[in-house]
């Protein structure tokens, strides 16, 4: 009897699957069933596949960091010959704008000590924080994560939800925590979402992460009272950050209809960031 | 002797270079697949291991392969055996493709790599999207994908020149 095409085509499949004279240590039709049993357990949360996860992503996150130590180099000294041709320029904008920061930081000043003389006489909540300093070692961006891997971890005193800032800007959050890493999504990502305030009109919104370089305004009535260059802050809604750290400014240059926030802090060159955590003491 | 013995470690870590080349590609920061270009990116992992699992198996373990996923995951951030899965999806595609192929041909290949990502990404992103709710740029995907397709023939060629040079042009 002939065998049909059916038979050929199982032949082939079975060959395929768990062929042997190719030297292959590992059949591939198990290595697919193990990877299957990893998503699904993964999934449930099950214990050792994700102790098994942590120590293979402090593996594989050192491992990325030394990999990428030649490409880093190339970039860094790229960065600093093009810093380099273009200081003089820099000076003389920067010289402009320290005058104008001295002048605003008398004036923030005032305005400082006013609030807390004020909040005291609301008997409002103060927030203390707590800071690590922390090295950024692995910034692959993705379209589908647009995160960060920073160097310290819960052996630290890292905890999740920790807001993270590049200076005084906030830039995202800890979002998976290992003992000496900890992975940070960044306000870009699509599925960041903070409660922020925008300057001066006071409104209140939630920013959105885009997937690229910037974010969006969502959710408000309000949107004419919104104009280009307010500033957005958080809001301190739901309690994750303290109200009041920077985050960006409005951009409404761009063609579409979105509100564009353009942030503060340039997501593509953070090397040292600061963990910080906030807990309100009462007055 | 000593000229001869270095010449051999030399000649097998060109014969592992497909695999050193697949763990540069997901340890790396730099990755073809993110670059941050509107429309321009693409899966290079995926052409290395299509055209080296259908041209000389040997090169990339499946268990290599299956260990290189994994740390793609965990760099990009992606659920954990998401790129490990679409990576041994590509080994049987191409497994496939190498079992019923009598006369070899680089169109026929390519047509069927095409065919191989297009079933491969949706599963990735099925799987991603549905049970671990990442959020996906379709319209980046689909870029990905059109340039992984025609990126192919040329990095087939570069493939092709390489495993000649280091294994010979017999030695299919």
């Amino acid at each position: 009897m002939q065998p049909s095409s059916r038979d050929d085509f199982i032949i082939a499949i079975r060959s395929a699957f768990l062929k042997k004279e190719n030297k292959q240590k590992y059949s591939l039709s198990a290595l697919i069933l193990l990877t299957l049993a990893i998503l699904i357990l993964g999934k449930y949360d099950f214990k050792i596949i994700n102790y098994s996860k942590i120590s293979l992503k402090e593996i594989a996150y050192r491992s990325t960091f030394v990999f990428s130590t030649p490409e880093n180099l190339i970039k860094k000294s790229f960065i600093a010959t093009k810093n380099h041709f273009l200081v003089y320029e820099e000076n003389k904008i920067l010289r402009e704008k320290v005058k104008d920061l001295e002048t605003k930081d008398y004036n923030s000043e005032f305005i400082l000590a006013e609030n807390e003389r004020l909040k005291e006489t609301l008997n409002e909540l103060n927030f203390s924080s707590n800071e690590i300093l922390a090295k950024v070692i692995v910034d692959k961006q993705s379209p589908f994560l647009k995160s960060i891997i920073v160097n310290k971890g819960s052996k630290h005193g890292a905890e999740l939800g920790m807001a993270v800032l590049d200076k005084e800007y906030l830039v995202g959050k800890i979002v998976e925590l290992n003992f000496t890493t900890s992975r940070v999504l960044l306000l870009s990502d699509l599925n960041s979402k903070i409660p922020v305030d925008i300057l001066p009109n006071g409104i209140q919104s939630i920013l959105s992460g885009t997937g690229k370089e910037n974010g969006k305004i969502q959710y408000v009535k309000e949107e004419t009272l919104i104009e280009n260059e307010n500033k957005v802050f958080t809001s301190g809604a739901g309690g994750i950050f303290k109200p009041g750290i920077p985050i960006g400014e409005i951009d409404k240059k761009q063609s579409n209809l979105d509100i564009n926030v353009s942030f503060f802090s340039d997501f593509s060159q953070l090397r040292f960031v600061k963990l910080r955590s906030f807990s309100p003491e009462e007055n | 002797m000593t000229k001869l013995s270095k010449l051999n470690i030399f000649k097998q870590f060109l014969e592992k270079g497909p695999i050193i080349l697949l763990f540069i590609a997901t340890l790396n920061e730099f990755d073809f697949n993110y670059l941050e270009l509107k429309y321009f990116s693409f899966n290079f992992p995926f052409i290395l291991i299509y055209y080296w699992s259908l041209k000389r198996p040997g090169s990339l373990g499946y268990g290599l392969i299956f260990l290189s996923g994994l740390f793609n995951d965990a760099v990009v951030g992606l659920p954990i055996g998401v790129s490990s899965l679409s990576y041994l999806f590509i080994c049987g595609f191409s497994s496939y493709l190498r079992n019923i192929t009598l006369r070899p041909s680089k169109i026929n290949d390519w047509f069927f790599f095409g065919f191989t990502i297009l079933v491969v990404n949706s599963l990735m992103f099925a799987i991603s999207n549905v049970f671990f709710n990442v959020q996906i740029i379709y319209s980046d995907v689909l870029v990905n994908i059109l340039f992984t397709f025609l990126f192919y023939i040329i990095f087939s060629s570069l493939f092709e020149y390489y495993k000649n040079l280091v294994f010979g042009a017999s030695n299919v």
